[in-house]
């Protein structure tokens, strides 16, 4: 207590951020209990003690700890109850946050505001007091007598007593400009008189509902409930709004679709952890061959992570195009407001393109970023490694040669080792690092390290061929062709896959990766693992290829893609390819079919000890493969479907399809036994 | 106290030096010996390195910009302060070897200031002129350019200076409209023409304004000022108490006639200035008034508290010492060691003066005691205030100077007691200038032997400069 000023300092002494836990209700309640019947204070400041964070959230272990949705109900009861004291404090109160403030949290941060409707959007500090969710924003502050970090929480504090201070005595206003507020005013009026016809609320919640079933496809429960729960609280009043929120949000604990997110949530934070340890030698100057797409997008997000970078192609046209991707990332960040211009060519000064080996001899790690053809590869490596250092890790970015082939020139292939990213590398979270059995655990850890800097999720599978993501990818897309071979159109196959909870379509994403790599490995792959690997017939995409139809970047695909446009047409040339290699429509479930193969290669990866664990594989078919994430990955959707009704479909597509259906070992012993879980 | 170690002949020249009583502990020979010296009366000359002597500084007289001076351009103070300076020393026209001259908002018509100023002051025209820039240390930087000149024996005299003229600064069209009138150049037909002239759009029009803002960070450094005081917890009140010690004894100086570095300038079409404007001792009621300048509602800073736009011009002649006696005249002051330093331009803005006093220090083998006189720019009174506690701080000096203790706060006795830029002004170019003259003027009048300059400067930088009294 400062004065008539009381502070409630929140520090959850368990974690490293607050989070809305029973225990801490309970405390809010009892402090706020003790401060109404306190006379000396006049107002109150909430703060956090943790730099960097106010509240996180509800405890997303407290819930998980709720066997049934009237347990869930309850606590969030209480949680209502505490947010409604909060609101009806007869004392003002002042939130000084500092840092992340999400979902609950901000609901306790606003208490003179209203119950919010939270999109997962993160909002910044300047953006949020236009928006008016904050009065007043305190700058972060520099070295002082302290470490920057305490003494912008002091400072915070200093400046909230101040405004709590100034709220009490009724001398700051909490609408500041009195233009603003009459123009508020006077909206708020034609919202009130236009909202109290039940004709216009209908037509508001019918367009809200429309715009959330668009956008979810009906497959996220949660946007729908909160529609509910706010049409509940509109035309019934508070009370019984807060009975249904506390209800539905029992309810919507229980789903399946909260359970895979909530897994999802803890797998990422998982494999945001480096399980080899610290490397040995910390990267610092990062080199990378080939400047195309991927090299280029490899170097976007390691310059602003500190490292140097060396990009290196073998044309001056090639490297110029890498340059200006690495450029126009880093600008339309800075046009997004998201960096400075300064930090964008601070940022810029650690890339030196290049087209000689010149620094190599400095390098911590290459990446190799070349075209996917092993020949090339090997003179590459080879070419590299007479003029790298000892320590120097040679990383190689392929989505399919196994790594043990690329490394067999090597004369140290334990620095080999596979990093795969995904296109487009500054949008895509995942990173699959790939160890062969000759990878040193030292060589790892460091290419752990390298992806965590350069702000991946990381999975760290197995050699072979296709690796993990690849190979569950490529049945699908295999599937994909078969089913638009039997006359689907693409539009169509997209629509189910999306409507599956993929978030691209399987037409569209073959256009995405590339109608000649799917050609690639679809053949590779082929190869390797025999028929269990066809469906469609390889020749489709060949043809498409010879077409110059390689996909996006070629401008033709599945679909025509023009630059400016967003709508795409269908590419009728393709159609009449596929239309030459029609086969007879088997007309059954297409959406399990695709599905199917995929889970089925998924698992089979586990049992053939490419994958560590489930929560790497479902981590790396969501983040890295668009695997729906309400599903929660293909083991967790196991878990939820039912691995004998999983495996009962893929016997039916079996008789008419044949082995490329038959369900692994490992599905068929969790089939058999149903207590076998893949997430306990 | 002092630590040496030093052979006995040293010693005995060492104590020869000394006239005051200080205590001395001498490690030579394994023997601590203490003996009780003078306080050091040593000059700071070094063997094999000129002399070099400040002759003389003036300044125009600084006035709030958008007054008197507005309708004038920048080389026309420049001209004044240079005009002063020969009317001052009574030099030769054809004496001066070189001419170097600092301005931080250029005027785009006269881009080198000193030689337009230079020319228009009469000067011979067979003396060249450059300008330098470097924010608010821009004319410290023509000051030290000229001590480099004469050190690597390429010159004897050299002028140095700096000029800022705040009533008029570029304001420029939009790059987009730049751009359009620029193409309109080129452009061959009467059709092309017209098509360029029909593409500019309204907003084409609004112009740029010049901002006293980083580059790098885009905050304006009254806002960053705000935040150095307030992560050093300056408050309001101690800002508010400074910025009146600034004008109390800046009014004090200015009434008892000390500021005799300020010329008379007849203004083209309006009277003779012969003082300083912004001079305004206030109270502390009044000044508690304002509101925040730039962090709103709950920072700091103020009008009352920060220095003010303003246009002005100062010039110094720098010489070697031979030279300097040759042509008979009798030098103010040496000009001895000084230093650049740089740092964070985000956080550390305005700390220059805490990097660079005790880097001086070291070099010139002093400590802070040896120094009577502390002429420090300032900026803001927060900057200040914030400068001294980082000074004063153990912990500051460790975590981010890598230095084992602080090197302490001037005493306040012996600091800005003429006045500083919050009260007489701070045309930024002319600053640095009127710092080391005032040092100069201030080591005769009390008397002192050593004097320290310390200043910031946008970018993060800062400078000081150790000057030592010449022997009356």
């Amino acid at each position: 207590i400062k004065g008539d000023v009381a502070v409630v300092r929140m520090n959850d002494p368990n974690s490293r951020v607050n989070t809305l836990s029973t225990q801490m209700q309970r405390e809010m309640t009892e402090v706020m209990d003790e401060i109404w019947g306190n006379n000396a204070v006049q107002s109150v400041v909430l703060i956090s003690s943790k730099p960097g964070s106010f509240i996180a959230g509800a405890d997303l272990n407290m819930i998980q700890a709720c066997t049934t949705a009237e347990e869930v109900t309850g606590l969030s009861q209480e949680g209502q109850r505490m947010f409604e004291k909060v609101e009806k404090s007869p004392k003002p109160i002042v939130a000084a946050i500092n840092g992340s403030c999400l979902g609950g949290g901000l609901e306790l941060g606003l208490p003179s505001a209203f119950d919010m409707i939270l999109t997962g959007r993160s909002i910044r500090a300047d953006k949020a007091k236009k928006m008016g969710l904050v009065h007043q924003l305190v700058d972060t502050l520099g070295p002082g007598l302290k470490s920057p970090e305490e003494r912008t929480i002091e400072y915070l504090e200093e400046v909230a007593v101040e405004a709590a201070r100034g709220l009490a005595k009724k001398q700051i206003p909490l609408t500041k400009e009195k233009g603003l507020m009459q123009s508020n005013y006077f909206l708020a009026e034609i919202q009130d008189y236009v909202m109290s016809y039940p004709f216009v609320r209908q037509q508001i919640y019918n367009t809200v509902q429309n715009k959330v079933m668009k956008q979810t496809k009906g497959l996220y429960p949660a946007p729908l409930k909160i529609i509910e729960c706010v049409k509940a609280g509109v035309e019934q009043g508070p009370t019984a709004g807060y009975l249904v929120e506390s209800q539905h949000f029992g309810k919507l604990a229980m789903t399946p679709e909260s359970k895979a997110l909530i897994g999802l949530y803890h797998g990422q934070v998982t494999c945001k952890k480096n399980r080899f340890g610290t490397p040995e030698k910390e990267v610092k100057t990062l080199a990378i061959l080939g400047a195309g797409l991927m090299g280029a997008g490899i170097a976007q997000v390691s310059v602003d992570k500190g490292f140097h970078t060396i990009l290196k192609d073998t044309t001056l046209e090639g490297l110029s195009r890498g340059e200006q991707q690495v450029y126009k990332g880093l600008n339309d960040k800075t046009k997004k407001k998201s960096i400075t211009s300064f930090e964008r060519d601070s940022f810029l000064s650690n890339l030196t393109g290049q087209l000689d080996y010149n620094g190599f001899n400095k390098a911590d790690m290459i990446i190799e970023a070349v075209f996917e053809d092993l020949s090339i590869k090997h003179k590459v490596l080879k070419e590299v490694e007479a003029m790298i250092p000892p320590h120097c890790i040679f990383a190689t970015n392929t989505s399919a040669l196994p790594i043990k082939d690329i490394a067999a020139v090597s004369k140290r292939p334990e620095k080999v080792i596979g990093m795969h990213y995904f296109s487009p590398v500054d949008k895509m979270q995942l990173l699959e690092i790939i160890t062969t059995d000759k990878t040193s655990k030292d060589t790892t850890a460091s290419a752990v390290a390298v992806g965590l800097k350069q702000g991946k999720v990381i999975i760290v599978v197995g050699d072979g061929p296709g690796f993990y993501t690849t190979r569950c990818l490529a049945p699908m897309l295999a599937e994909a062709v078969r089913v638009l071979q039997e006359g689907v159109d693409p539009k169509k196959l997209d629509g189910l896959t999306t409507g599956f909870g993929f978030p691209v379509g399987a037409a569209t994403l073959a256009d995405e990766v590339g109608i000649d790599v799917a050609a690639h490995v679809a053949e590779d792959l082929g190869k390797a693992f025999g028929s269990r690997f066809g469906g469609g017939n390889v020749e489709v995409l060949k043809t498409m290829v010879e077409k110059g139809f390689k996909g996006r970047k070629s401008g033709k695909g599945c679909y025509i893609y023009q630059p400016g446009l967003k709508r795409r047409d269908v590419n009728t040339e393709a159609l009449e390819i596929l239309e030459s290699y029609k086969l007879t429509s088997s007309d059954s479930d297409v959406q399990y079919r695709l599905v199917s193969r995929f889970v089925n290669e998924a698992v089979l990866c586990l049992q053939e000890g490419i994958l560590a664990n489930p929560v790497e594989g479902d981590i790396g078919a969501v983040f890295g493969l668009g695997f729906p994430p309400c599903l929660g990955g293909p083991f967790r959707f196991v878990d939820s479907f039912g691995a004998d009704k999983l495996v009962e479909k893929m016997r039916k597509f079996e008789e008419v399809f044949g082995n490329q259906f038959t369900p692994c070992q490992l599905l068929l012993d969790h089939a058999k036994d149903p207590s076998k879980k893949f997430h306990k | 106290m002092l630590t040496t170690n030093q052979s006995s002949y040293d010693l005995f020249c060492f104590i020869l030096q000394r006239s005051k009583k200080e205590k001395c502990t001498f490690h030579f020979h394994n023997t601590t010996v203490n003996i009780f010296v003078a306080k050091s009366k040593k000059t700071l000359a070094k063997p094999g390195v000129k002399n070099i002597v400040l002759v003389d500084g003036v300044r125009t007289p600084f006035l709030q910009s958008g007054t008197i001076y507005a309708d004038l351009m920048p080389h026309d103070l420049a001209r004044a302060a240079l005009q002063g300076l020969l009317n001052r020393t009574g030099l030769p026209k054809d004496a001066v070897d070189y001419i170097v001259y600092g301005t931080v908002i250029q005027e785009v018509k006269t881009s080198n200031v000193a030689r337009e100023a230079a020319l228009g002051a009469g000067f011979s025209d067979k003396t060249p002129a450059h300008t330098v820039t470097m924010a608010c240390i821009s004319s410290n930087q023509a000051m030290t350019t000229a001590v480099g000149l004469i050190a690597a024996g390429q010159c004897d005299a050299v002028v140095a200076g700096g000029v800022e003229f705040m009533s008029d600064v570029p304001i420029r069209h939009s790059r987009r409209m730049r751009k359009t009138m620029l193409s309109l150049n080129k452009a061959k037909t009467l059709g092309a023409r017209l098509s360029l002239l029909g593409s500019i759009r309204l907003a084409h029009l609004a112009p740029e304004l010049p901002a006293v803002a980083e580059f790098s960070t885009a905050e304006t450094m009254g806002h960053s000022a705000d935040r150095l005081a307030a992560a050093f917890g300056v408050s309001r009140l101690e800002q508010d108490e400074f910025a009146l010690r600034s004008h109390t004894l800046a009014k004090k100086a200015q009434d008892s006639g000390l500021l005799s570095d300020v010329i008379s300038f007849k203004v083209p079409g309006k009277d003779i200035v012969s003082k300083d404007n912004g001079i305004r001792p206030s109270t502390m009621e009044q000044m508690a008034k304002l509101k925040p300048a730039f962090i709103k509602p709950h920072g700091t800073v103020t009008a009352a508290n920060s220095s003010f736009l303003t246009d002005g011009a100062s010039a110094v002649l720098i010489m070697s010492e031979e030279k300097a006696l040759a042509m008979g005249y009798k030098p103010k002051a040496y000009l001895r060691d000084f230093v650049y330093v740089s740092q964070d331009p985000k956080d550390q803005l305005l700390l220059g003066p805490t990097y660079a006093t005790p880097k001086v220090l070291e070099k010139s083998g002093l400590t802070l005691n040896d120094i009577d006189v502390f002429e420090f720019h300032e900026a803001f009174a927060g900057q200040i205030m914030a400068n001294l506690k980082a000074m004063e701080s153990d912990w500051f000096a460790q975590t981010y100077m890598g230095r084992k203790t602080k090197v302490g706060a001037p005493p306040m006795e012996k600091f800005n007691s003429w006045g500083g830029s919050l009260s007489l002004g701070h045309p930024f170019a002319a600053t640095g200038c009127r710092l080391v003259t005032t040092v100069a003027h201030r080591l005769q009048k009390e008397g002192g032997q050593y004097g320290l300059v310390a200043a910031c400067a946008a970018g993060g930088q800062g400078h000081a400069m150790v000057i030592e009294a010449y022997p009356q």
